[in-house]
């Protein structure tokens, strides 16, 4: 069985919750308890059709107000697939959890009211699932029973998100389905309403999608921590701990150590009590090398001399996610990894509007959910890929000195 | 670019050994909170796989209601004693005795809720900046809006709306003094997750979790353990049975289950065929809709 990270997005009232409960309901997987409750919250309310929403709003507030406040995450899975469902917010003010949801994910689920059309929401999601390169888009256009089911709403609604994305460099794999979460329309089971649509369910494009590719030729491990053992059965033991972010290591092969560019030669990868003749993406392990060189957390194992990755210049994407307002020279932490390093923010070259990615926009400031093209420097070297090349070895976050917050997170170009 | 799937069991294990290394880097202090439940088993299982031929670098906590079940006592000394961990124990008891917190009276009394003093208590004692925890997202509605680091006040308070943003694998465990953070590095595993674990990894658990006869008070239709620790009232009934426990708590606030199955097998299967939720035997949880979410924002693991 193998995982599927969804991240779903929507605007308020948008139905976005109904339709994560609709889900799990008719794939037959909410418990008793859950049912309990929705029935028993349905008859409360005096509603005419199950309310599923009180599945996902988890928090006091979030039942007070009925709106998602925080990401919620959620685990089904079917016998094939094990799914991750990262249920952000919709409205502006938490696009960050919207950033923060889809940076675990590897599917955008995006809802469209049918009666409304695309909003700006609706551009601003679609612009993150670019930013983050999720490679498949699913748009769900929701709430067909109110409009009569009809197929020119749909079309018309396609036509303008066809538009939307012909404006993008980047191009995801779209798929558009007419649902209706309340009713359970092509969500698990076919509609009868809409015999005009000849596409699949959002069960069916869920289960079909490839997981996004990950980058398996770039050899990249962040040194979490040197371990040293040394008693009867590991006499002077020394090992360096992490999790391979991208390509593969075997023993034999030569690694370069940044930032200090030493070389030296696997001779040991280990898992708990297994040693391993290779790794890959993803694991965690313990490496040991033929010399005694300079490394310590927050170095860097590359398999080749690759001058590039060390850089103190960086140009990238930043999406504020900060009350307090980012100026140019504003100091901060820069963490990539485990490596955490000084920066400044040395020039705002732009402000981004979602709406319309080519109008970038002055600014002298940077403020809550702007996305800004922008300049850094660091006080040491990072070891930064092109997020285009590599996702997880090519994204950052900023920390504020003062309130230790996470205020910023960056995509290097 | 290539896409390779793999087993997602072995994807949760690498990433919760990833989380709790970066735990021991991060903090100067950090203890994993141990019940002696099948998650903070697994938890110590992870943490064992992390750094050995290392020996864990932490200690474990518990935190004794003094109305544990004794085979899960037992079965805490003796893995403490296998894995040659330091393990520090604070008892409720003392914080009753010490009238910090009063002992709840009536049938449905227990000592749940107090352990949150207690435990704010031993943070400080000993001045633990991070503190490991089993606590998974599928569990409950608000656990499910938990950070896998979570920053805790002063007062071990939780504010759901000023989390911070947590992006791809990058984990911030920037905090200033006196504060400390929850960190949960099985977030994202699920019950049947840890179960199909503890099968493909051998893991010993008390035998508590397997169907055993024992003698149970019968109320309201659920099943408690008989113990001098439940303030009986008229209506209960007490029977004598074949059942197993799905969750280990205090013996006061903990159902059993009526269940012959006595294999891990049997009980995944079980599990799955009742469609109910694990924290459904939790009685503390059912004191009200938000009950866990307030008990939390208390400080509450």
């Amino acid at each position: 069985m193998d995982l599927l990270r969804i991240n779903t997005a929507g605007s308020v009232d948008d139905g976005k919750s109904t339709l994560i409960g609709r889900f799990l309901n008719d794939s037959n997987a909410l418990t008793k308890e859950q049912i309990e409750l929705i029935e028993r919250k349905t008859k409360e309310k005096g509603l005419e059709d199950l309310d599923f929403s009180v599945i996902t709003d988890g928090l006091i507030a979030e039942r007070e107000q009925g709106i998602t406040i925080d990401v919620a995450h959620i685990y089904f899975s079917s016998t094939e697939r094990k799914f991750i469902i990262a249920d952000s917010p919709g409205h502006i003010e938490y696009t960050r959890n919207m950033v923060t949801g889809a940076s675990n994910s590897e599917v955008s689920i995006i809802l469209i009211d049918a009666r409304k059309g695309l909003l700006e929401q609706t551009y601003r999601h679609y612009f993150i699932s670019c930013l983050l390169r999720l490679e498949n888009v699913i748009f769900c256009i929701n709430k067909m029973d109110l409009a009569d089911y009809s197929e020119d709403v749909f079309l018309s609604i396609a036509s303008d998100i066809n538009k939307m994305a012909a404006q993008f460099e980047y191009k995801p794999v779209i798929h558009i389905l007419p649902i209706s979460s309340l009713k359970g329309d092509n969500v698990v089971e076919t509609s009868k309403y809409t015999g005009w649509y000849t596409g699949k369910t959002l069960s069916e494009v869920l289960h079909e999608i490839i997981p996004n590719g990950i980058n398996t030729d770039d050899f990249r491990l962040d040194v979490q921590q040197v371990l040293h053992v040394q008693n009867t059965e590991f006499t002077d033991y020394r090992a360096y701990a992490g999790r391979i972010i991208s390509g593969g290591i075997a023993v034999g092969d030569s690694v370069t150590v940044l930032p200090s560019g030493q070389k030296s030669e696997v001779t040991e990868i280990r898992k708990f009590t297994d040693t391993l003749s290779e790794a890959n993406t993803g694991e965690s392990i313990q490496l040991r090398l033929k010399d005694e060189i300079d490394i310590s957390r927050g170095s860097m194992l590359v398999k080749s001399t690759d001058e590039k990755l060390l850089n103190k210049d960086i140009a990238a994407t930043l999406v504020w996610m900060d009350e307090k307002q980012a100026t140019a020279s504003g100091k901060y932490l820069l963490q990539a990894g485990t490596r955490t390093v000084a920066c400044k923010l040395q020039q705002i070259e732009g402000v981004i509007p979602p709406e319309n990615p080519s109008a970038i926009a002055e600014a002298s400031n940077l403020k809550l959910n702007d996305i800004a093209k922008v300049q850094l420097r660091t006080s040491n070297p990072v070891f930064l890929d092109s997020f285009s090349q590599n996702r997880l070895n090519g994204s950052f976050i900023l920390i504020d000195t003062q309130s230790n917050n996470t205020v910023a997170v960056g995509f290097a170009d | 670019m290539t896409h390779y799937i793999q087993s997602h069991l072995k994807t949760l294990e690498d990433e919760s050994i990833y989380i709790i290394r970066e735990v021991v880097a991060q903090f100067q202090k950090p203890v994993l909170l141990f019940s002696g439940g099948k998650d903070s088993i697994t938890l110590a299982r992870l943490a064992q796989k992390a750094f050995y031929p290392s020996k864990i670098p932490f200690p474990f906590l518990h935190i004794d209601t003094g109305h544990n079940f004794p085979e899960t006592i037992e079965f805490r000394d003796q893995l403490v004693k296998e894995l040659g961990v330091e393990l520090i124990v604070r008892y409720v008891q003392d914080s009753i005795d010490q009238k910090k917190v009063q002992e709840e009276t009536g049938k449905h009394a227990s000592r749940n809720a107090l352990q949150t003093v207690t435990l704010l208590d031993a943070i400080e004692e000993f001045g633990f900046d991070a503190c490991m925890g089993g606590a998974r997202r599928d569990e409950e509605k608000s656990r499910a809006k938990e950070r896998i680091f979570s920053v805790r006040d002063d007062f071990g308070q939780w504010d759901a709306k000023k989390q911070r943003p947590e992006l791809f694998n990058i984990l911030n465990g920037k905090i200033h003094f006196g504060e400390n953070v929850r960190a949960f590095p099985i977030s994202n595993w699920t019950e049947e997750d840890v179960w199909s674990y503890i099968a493909q990894e051998g893991i010993g658990l008390p035998s508590i979790y397997f169907a055993h006869q024992r003698k149970l008070v019968k109320r309201d239709g659920a099943y408690l353990a008989h113990s001098e620790y439940l303030n009986l009232v008229d209506s209960d009934e007490i029977v004598d049975t074949v059942v197993r426990f799905r969750t280990v708590g205090d013996m006061t606030c903990t159902a059993a289950f009526l269940s012959e199955a006595s294999t891990i097998p049997d009980i995944m299967y079980e599990n799955k065929a009742s469609k109910s939720s694990e924290r459904g035997a939790r009685i503390d949880d059912k004191r009200s809709e938000a009950a866990l979410e307030q008990r939390k924002k208390g400080g509450y693991f």
